[in-house]
């Protein structure tokens, strides 16, 4: 990237290009302003330059002209079309960049002082970095287990804050493949400098390669099942059990209704919640009788859980 | 503008009262200073619906409702300290400041008791909190806003207190009078903004599960 | 000048300043602090810029580049820019350009002083002997409950320096309403009045915010309770928000004041009234308004919902529309101007020319997709110096060299404030200008160790700040210089309009013999009036 010390760094999504004409075409605007006016200034400031001193008076073809209501009107309602413009554009790509599409892979990001833990979904861990096919959609799930972090990618122009105690989501398709730059964007503490890692994204066939140096404890799901019946949570989520709760299966993605009379859609955040904080949101018909898991689970355990029952999504059968 | 009342403009800009217009900018910063632990606690509500309900029964809703009382009955009193100064009866003025420094100081009385009592049954959360039922991590935040809010208000009650005692000494000396009431206008001012503020903790803690 | 007849002469012990009730005095003794601690968060910068000239940060250890970062945004952000050109100019200038002897509250103004000094020093010590490493910020729940340092002491230092924020406002917004001398109506008041009264307003309003939010944040930390850790059940979000419902306002109350300056400036250095006095007056108390409903836009990648992110966004474009009327209103007031280019001219163009440089890279940040991007880089960095410090520094440097023969009655040697002024400029330029080139390549802010590709920028902005450092010593030199050896200052040196410029310089204690009488609008520079040289005239019934 040397040889590009002035501008923006290489582009490694279809959405990062998308952003750079809006970056330029903002820099090509607010520079004819900008020169517009230094243009004036200097005009101005040339033309009617008098000798310093006190004795200078105003001069008779200015007197009067201290108010243009048409003008000013003007320049009041010119910038603001213009900001309005820009503001739906950039949130129009906003939008975008906040709504994964269907069918995106998805990788886990557990962040803490001071290094990234990505995780697939077949059970492989990385620690600093992340393989990646190229023109596969990815979907990020983030969380901390300390501070907020940052997980950003320049070559991407995409950043998202890593909270603990909740889910962050950020997505993107690599176009391209090669290495990018991962950085933590929110100060978090002594290294924060060095809390970085690299995207390496791969050629399609290169990665089933990569991937093919096997995995480790099973799945992510298969884990998580494992989860449930350490923890206790299959003594009332299964069929049978005494104490009437809600499957898990078939739940992930669908629309409930709640005791309150609202509805929620069951995601990452919900499943979360509904184990940390278990009274929040009540699944109409079920008594408020679950107790909470936090501080008994870890990032790691409801990663795992969550991923279990989204596993489950689809199969009607426990 | 004739001469004599120019002569009264200019007179007037320099000797313009200051004092309640400067209370009500103070009382306004005291609004956001509130507003933020009222926005916490409104905050930490949603996120704990149960946790709140329960713990406010845990409240001690005899005392809070008694010193509502009290403190209502305060600033009536004040109110009327401030008329009848302003009608020139200083003495009665004198009478009703000192009942509304007794009625202050009785609800700071409550208050402590009930502290004690509250600490006495492990409900504050940075000692041994200790709480029936699955709600205890919901509770244990409400009864952290409970002690930063009641506390809040209970220093800014000492204040008014000191206020009021100065007030009650100035119209006793003949500082304060009919002709120069701004002072106790404005110690009112404040000592109301602190009625007010309880009148909003009142319901929002002890009366949050209590239908 | 009869030194004995001016509020400089009355009364020289340190008990008489110590003690002292007049505006003018206690703005001295502001200017002091303000002159100190900018000089110890220059120091923090200056030991950043050499950190920052090898990526692998040899000069200073991580921990030790943490807390001067936090030092140098702590002391310049709290005790140096918000205090900076409202406590100094504005305590000196308000009363006499209203026509007033005083500020409402005299004493709470003396207080107020002491409660900036006090809790300054506090934390400044803290910072120096102890340090904290979470940045000004105070981000939750690193600051409560991962860092290691004096954290509390800093806060409990910076809640106190926040009530002389809240008196000092609360003094101007009752001065400007119960002060004004006869005939001074609100449109005839000059914009510096109405930029601080905008600034009062802020001040009263947000910062009993983050008083309150620091309140809870060392509960936090000493109890181990608390509503913005996540692991206590609490919600780290929490504090973004109240922490920006202060510091996004914070930001206005650094360079309203600023505009003010330098509408006042340019005025009398182009011999014309200000375009459109009016809508800069309502551009004034629009942003101020809407300061208040902006801050969301700190927070696009924060977590906070996507629809939030829209809202704020938008109301960010529409704070900037009057920051743009104010800048075309300037430029227009030059038009047909009869303008000299004397120092406080130099510096006010120099603020214009750096104010737009920030306020359009504003508008990058504002927009969404390109503050995800852009965010917590130095692109960030390079903006809010640019308003900051391009801003807010150059115009109180406008206002220090135009009211300096006010204030102490002493001319300051003109070629070198030139000089300075325009060292100063490109210093900043040299400065900032390449981390914005930083911040588009995607180098994050806050970084102690960096990746060799963004050396050769860093090495620029390193030297860049060479020459700023230099620029700032200068007028530390003459103008120190100048209050023993400067000659002697006319009543009015540039002819000015304004009531201040119709007392001595320096002038008496009180200002006023009389209470002033007002009979013209502002910035009346009509060659008629030129030997009153007044809008604002000395009272025409006399004593």
């Amino acid at each position: 990237m040397n040889g590009q010390l002035f501008l923006l760094p290489p582009q490694g999504s279809a959405y990062a290009g998308r952003v750079d004409v809006l970056f330029w075409t903002m820099t090509a605007a607010t520079g004819a302003v900008a020169g517009a006016i230094f243009v004036l200034l200097i005009l101005f400031c040339s033309r009617y330059r008098r000798r310093s001193g006190p004795e200078r008076v105003m001069s008779a073809t200015a007197v009067g002209r201290s108010r243009n209501r048409p003008l000013e009107i003007t320049w009041i309602t010119l910038p603001l079309l213009v900001f309005l413009a820009f503001f739906f554009w950039a949130a129009w790509l906003y939008d975008h960049q906040q709504t994964p599409p269907a069918g995106a892979a998805e990788i886990y990001v557990v962040a803490r002082q001071w290094m990234w833990k990505l995780e697939h979904p077949d059970g492989r861990r990385e620690i600093d970095e992340l393989h990646l096919p190229r023109g596969q959609p990815v979907r990020l799930v983030m969380t901390s287990q300390d501070v907020i972090h940052s997980f950003y990618v320049p070559e991407l122009r995409i950043k998202q804050d890593v909270l603990p105690g909740r889910f962050t989501v950020l997505w993107f398709t690599p176009a391209r493949s090669g290495v990018y730059h991962l950085y933590c964007a929110e100060y978090c503490g002594t290294s924060h400098s060095r809390m970085h890692g690299r995207i390496v994204v791969m050629e399609p066939q290169d990665y089933a390669r990569w991937l093919g140096g096997g995995g480790n404890g099973g799945t992510l799901a298969q884990q998580g099942a494992a989860k449930l019946r350490t923890l206790g949570c299959s003594g009332c989520h299964s069929p049978g059990a005494t104490i009437r709760a809600p499957s898990l299966d078939n739940l992930y993605g669908r629309t409930i209704p709640l005791a309150d009379g609202s509805f929620v859609t069951v995601d990452e955040h919900y499943l979360r919640d509904s184990i940390l904080l278990p009274s929040k949101q009540i699944a109409a018909g079920y008594a408020d009788n679950m107790p909470s898991f936090a501080g008994q689970v870890s990032e790691q355990d409801l990663l795992e859980l969550v991923e279990y029952v989204k596993s489950r999504a689809g199969s009607n059968t426990p | 503008m004739s001469a004599a009342s120019q002569d009264a403009a200019l007179e007037s800009a320099a000797e313009r009262p200051v004092g309640e217009l400067g209370m009500w900018v103070f009382l306004a910063t005291e609004v956001l200073f509130f507003g933020v632990l009222f926005c916490g606690y409104v905050v930490m509500r949603w996120y704990y619906p149960q946790g709140f309900a329960a713990a406010s029964r845990h409240t001690d809703v005899v005392i809070g409702s008694a010193n509502t009382a009290v403190l209502l009955t305060s600033s009536l009193t004040m109110a009327l300290a401030v008329q009848s100064l302003q009608q020139g009866a200083a003495r009665r003025t004198v009478w009703l400041l000192a009942a509304t420094l007794l009625l202050g100081a009785a609800f700071l009385g409550l208050k402590l008791y009930e502290y004690r009592d509250d600490y006495l049954r492990h409900l504050v959360p940075w000692l041994d909190f200790v709480f029936p039922g699955r709600h205890a991590g919901g509770a244990r935040l409400f009864f952290y806003m409970y002690f930063v809010m009641t506390g809040a208000h209970a220093l800014h009650l000492t204040v008014g207190l000191g206020v009021v005692t100065v007030m009650i000494i100035g119209v006793a000396r003949g500082a304060f009078s009919r002709e120069r009431a701004a002072p106790v206008e404005v110690a009112a001012l404040y000592w109301h903004l602190i009625d007010v503020v309880w009148i909003f903790l009142y319901p929002i803690l002890y009366l949050v599960a209590r239908t | 000048m009869s030194n004995t007849d001016s509020y400089l002469g009355a009364g020289l012990r340190l008990r008489d300043w110590l003690t002292t009730t007049d505006h003018k005095r206690i703005a001295i003794l502001y200017a002091m602090g303000i002159t100190a601690f900018f000089f110890v968060g220059g120091a923090a910068a200056t030991l950043i810029r050499l950190s920052l000239i090898t990526p692998q940060g040899d000069l200073v250890s991580a921990e030790t580049y943490n807390k001067l970062f936090t030092v140098h945004g702590v002391v310049m952000v709290w005790f140096f820019l918000i205090p900076s050109i409202p406590a100094t100019l504005g305590n000196f200038l308000i009363p006499m350009m209203i026509g007033a002897h005083d500020v409402a509250f005299p004493r709470l103004n003396l207080l107020s002083w002491y409660l900036y000094m006090g809790g300054a020093l506090f934390t400044v010590a803290d910072l120096i002997i102890g340090g904290v490493d979470t940045g000004w910020t105070f981000y939750t729940p690193l600051s409560t409950m991962f860092s290691n340092t004096a954290v509390v002491a800093a806060v409990a230092g910076v809640f106190v320096v926040g009530f002389s924020s809240i008196l000092t406002g609360l003094n101007f917004i009752v001065t400007v309403h119960r002060r004004r001398a006869p005939g001074m109506g609100w449109f005839r008041l000059p914009l510096f009045v109405w930029a601080l009264y905008g600034t009062s307003l802020i001040l009263v309003l947000a910062t009993p915010v983050l008083a309150m939010t620091l309140v809870l944040l060392a509960a936090e930390r000493l109890f181990g309770i608390g509503i913005f850790d996540p692991a206590l059940g609490g919600d780290p979000l929490l504090f973004q928000h109240l922490f920006w419902f202060y510091s996004h306002p914070a930001v206005y109350i650094m360079i309203l004041p600023a505009m003010g300056v330098v509408s006042e400036v340019i005025a009398c250095f182009a011999r014309k009234p200000v375009f459109g006095y009016r809508m800069m007056a309502y551009a004034i108390i629009g942003i101020a308004s809407v300061s208040f409903l902006v801050w969301g836009h700190h927070m696009f990648v924060s977590g906070q919902s996507m629809y939030a992110g829209m809202v704020f966004s938008f109301l960010s474009y529409l704070v900037a529309v009057p920051s743009a009327i104010k800048v075309f209103n300037w430029t227009a007031t030059l038009f047909r101007g009869s303008i000299s280019f004397e120092a406080p001219m130099l510096y006010a163009l120099g603020f214009i020319g750096l104010f737009m440089l920030g306020g359009l890279t504003g508008l990058y940040l504002a927009a969404l997709a390109l503050d995800v991007n852009l965010t917590d880089t130095y692109f960030v960095v390079a903006h809010f110096h640019y308003i900051m410090v391009g801003g807010s520094v150059m115009a109180y440097f406008a206002g220090i060299h135009f009211w300096w023969p006010k204030i102490t009655g002493r001319m300051y040697p003109e070629s070198w404030a030139r000089l300075a002024a325009i060292a100063i400029f490109i210093g900043f330029n040299l400065t900032f200008f390449p981390q914005y080139l930083l911040g588009m390549e995607g180098m994050p802010r806050r970084y102690w160790e960096y990746d060799p590709q963004f050396q050769v920028l860093n090495v620029l902005s390193s030297a860049g700040a060479a020459i700023l450092a230099g620029g700032y010593l200068l007028p530390a030199l003459y103008l120190s210089w100048s209050l023993r050896y400067g000659p002697r200052a006319a009543a009015n040196p540039w002819q000015a309009t304004g009531l201040e410029w119709q007392t001595p310089s320096p002038p008496p204690e009180g200002n006023f013999p009389t209470t002033p009488r007002v009979v013209r609008d502002p910035y009346d520079y009509t060659p008629g009036n030129r030997d009153e040289a007044g809008a604002a005239m000395h009272p025409q019934a006399g004593p």
